[in-house]
């Protein structure tokens, strides 16, 4: 059981491009997660009852199922259900297409109650002292309100990072060849079970703990010091 | 969609039982109550060795907590596939490896529930316990974990519900649980995906919502009740449920 023995440069390579595929997925879909958690997270502040009402309703969709079953319902219900050549287009680059869809709606959900709680800790107060000093609604809200209620949200939000970095994993479910894949790819094939799981559980172990060092760093640098 | 739950809707439910092994929904859920309830008295051990006065139980606890949570959960299930039957020294079923792997996961993130819900109890009880002459053991059995954990109810029931939904991962290694029932029906099925999916969606859906509801009724009726006689900040929160 000789880790460093099974890091041939073949493995190397072929864990690389494992590790960018899944570097990749969680990048694309933190940005979906976080741009459309923001965006619903506004549109819950701004909205009325409607408004309110489709926030939810995505909420309570995207949180009550598991990431595979959203993943299944992307990859192979969805498709079916469109015109034959956006389906033949679709097929060309799927599965990791499909993966940063699915993961980043799911996760979107968790951003969005992230920084809904962020905003339900600023006082009303802030919001109506900014409309009082004449800015609009968009304003205030970039302005005063957002970044306040982001510091406070940034440990949530960095938890559910370093969860969404931890679920690209799921994409092996509908044969992305990320990280998790192409280890079971070279255990198959070497047959070195225990040294091609360590180098894996070592490469995702690392990446988390430095997303939350990441995450505490700057929850120190952004901390708003009256609090 | 209808034809399809006629159909299969047994197969969803129970799986081929009781002509051939308990499967679907019910699988799905046997599994998370086995998770959680053999998680749960480990959770509290864990939780004991992370705020331990001794080094020796603090820092392998706190590496365990650290490694389990970070590391992906299907990764830990390819671990367990691995090292149970080597450990034990006999070939284990599929069901067993998810089981011990949900146990391992959730004791992890239970140990730091447990924790919170301890260390948010004034230093007060300890101390009042201690000189009325309680022991270590008796102090937290009779003193300290009765309202850690009564206080950490809604928190543990979300764990269930991630638990609920981490047992989908039975899939990737053939547990006949709920989603493996559904990619049975569509391979039987092959034209319908969506309808079937969406089924399956639909039923996680139906499951988890009721018991969010379920956490939430006893968050409100908990701080109700503390509300009159304590004065612990709150600390439990519905807010905990993951992905999985």
């Amino acid at each position: 059981m000789n880790v460093f023995s099974f890091l041939t440069p073949d493995h190397v390579a072929v864990l690389a491009r494992g590790l960018s595929f899944t570097a990749a997925i969680t990048i694309a879909s933190w940005l979906l997660a976080m741009g459309l958690g923001m965006a619903l997270a506004i549109l819950n502040e701004s909205g009325g009852r409607v408004a309110r009402g489709v926030v939810a309703a995505f909420i309570a969709y995207q949180r009550n199922i598991p990431v595979v079953a959203h993943l299944l319902l992307w990859y192979f219900g969805v498709p079916a259900l469109l015109p034959k050549p956006v389906q033949s287009w679709i097929n060309v680059h799927n599965g990791e297409l499909i993966s940063v869809i699915a993961i980043g709606l799911c996760l979107a959900a968790y951003f969005c109650e992230d920084i809904r709680s962020g905003f339900r800790s600023i006082p009303a107060t802030q919001h109506e002292a900014a409309r009082a000093l004449g800015l609009s609604f968009l304003q205030s809200m970039r302005w005063v309100v957002v970044p306040q209620a982001l510091r406070i949200a940034l440990p949530a939000l960095v938890n559910h990072t370093v969860l969404l970095f931890k679920t690209t994993a799921l994409a092996m479910a509908i044969g992305v060849a990320e990280l998790t894949y192409v280890v079971r790819e070279l255990e198959n094939q070497t047959f070195r079970t225990f040294e091609a799981y360590s180098v894996a559980t070592v490469v995702y172990l690392m990446i988390s703990l430095a997303l939350m060092g990441a995450g505490a760093m700057l929850a120190r640098r952004y901390r708003i010091p009256a609090r | 969609m209808i034809e399809i739950l006629r159909t299969y809707g047994t197969l969803l439910l129970i799986g081929s039982y009781p002509e051939g092994p308990l499967g679907g929904l019910a699988l799905t859920l046997i599994l998370s109550v086995l998770g959680v309830g053999l998680a749960f008295p480990l959770s509290i051990v864990l939780a004991l060795c992370r705020i331990s006065a001794y080094a020796v139980l603090r820092v392998p606890a706190t590496a365990i907590v650290y490694l389990v949570r970070g590391v992906p959960l299907i990764m830990l299930v390819f671990w367990s596939y691995y090292l149970v039957p080597v450990l034990i020294g006999r070939t284990v079923s599929a069901m067993s490896t998810l089981v011990v792997t949900l146990v391992v996961y959730q004791a992890a993130y239970m140990a730091e529930i447990v924790r919170a819900g301890i260390e948010a109890l004034p230093n007060g009880q300890t101390e009042a316990a201690r000189s009325l002459g309680l022991g270590y053991a008796r102090t937290l059995q009779a003193v300290i974990l009765p309202q850690a954990l009564f206080n950490m109810l809604p928190s543990l029931l979300s764990q269930f519900i991630s638990t609920v939904k981490e047992t989908s991962l039975g899939y990737v290694i053939s547990v006949q649980e709920l989603t493996f029932a559904a990619n049975e029906v569509n391979s039987s099925l092959l034209i319908r995906p969506f309808e079937v999916y969406l089924i399956l969606s639909l039923t996680y859906f139906a499951v988890c919502l009721l018991l969010t509801r379920a956490a939430h009724l006893l968050e409100t009726a908990i701080l109700r009740r503390r509300a009159g006689r304590s004065t612990t900040h709150a600390y439990a929160t519905h807010d905990q449920v993951q992905p999985g």
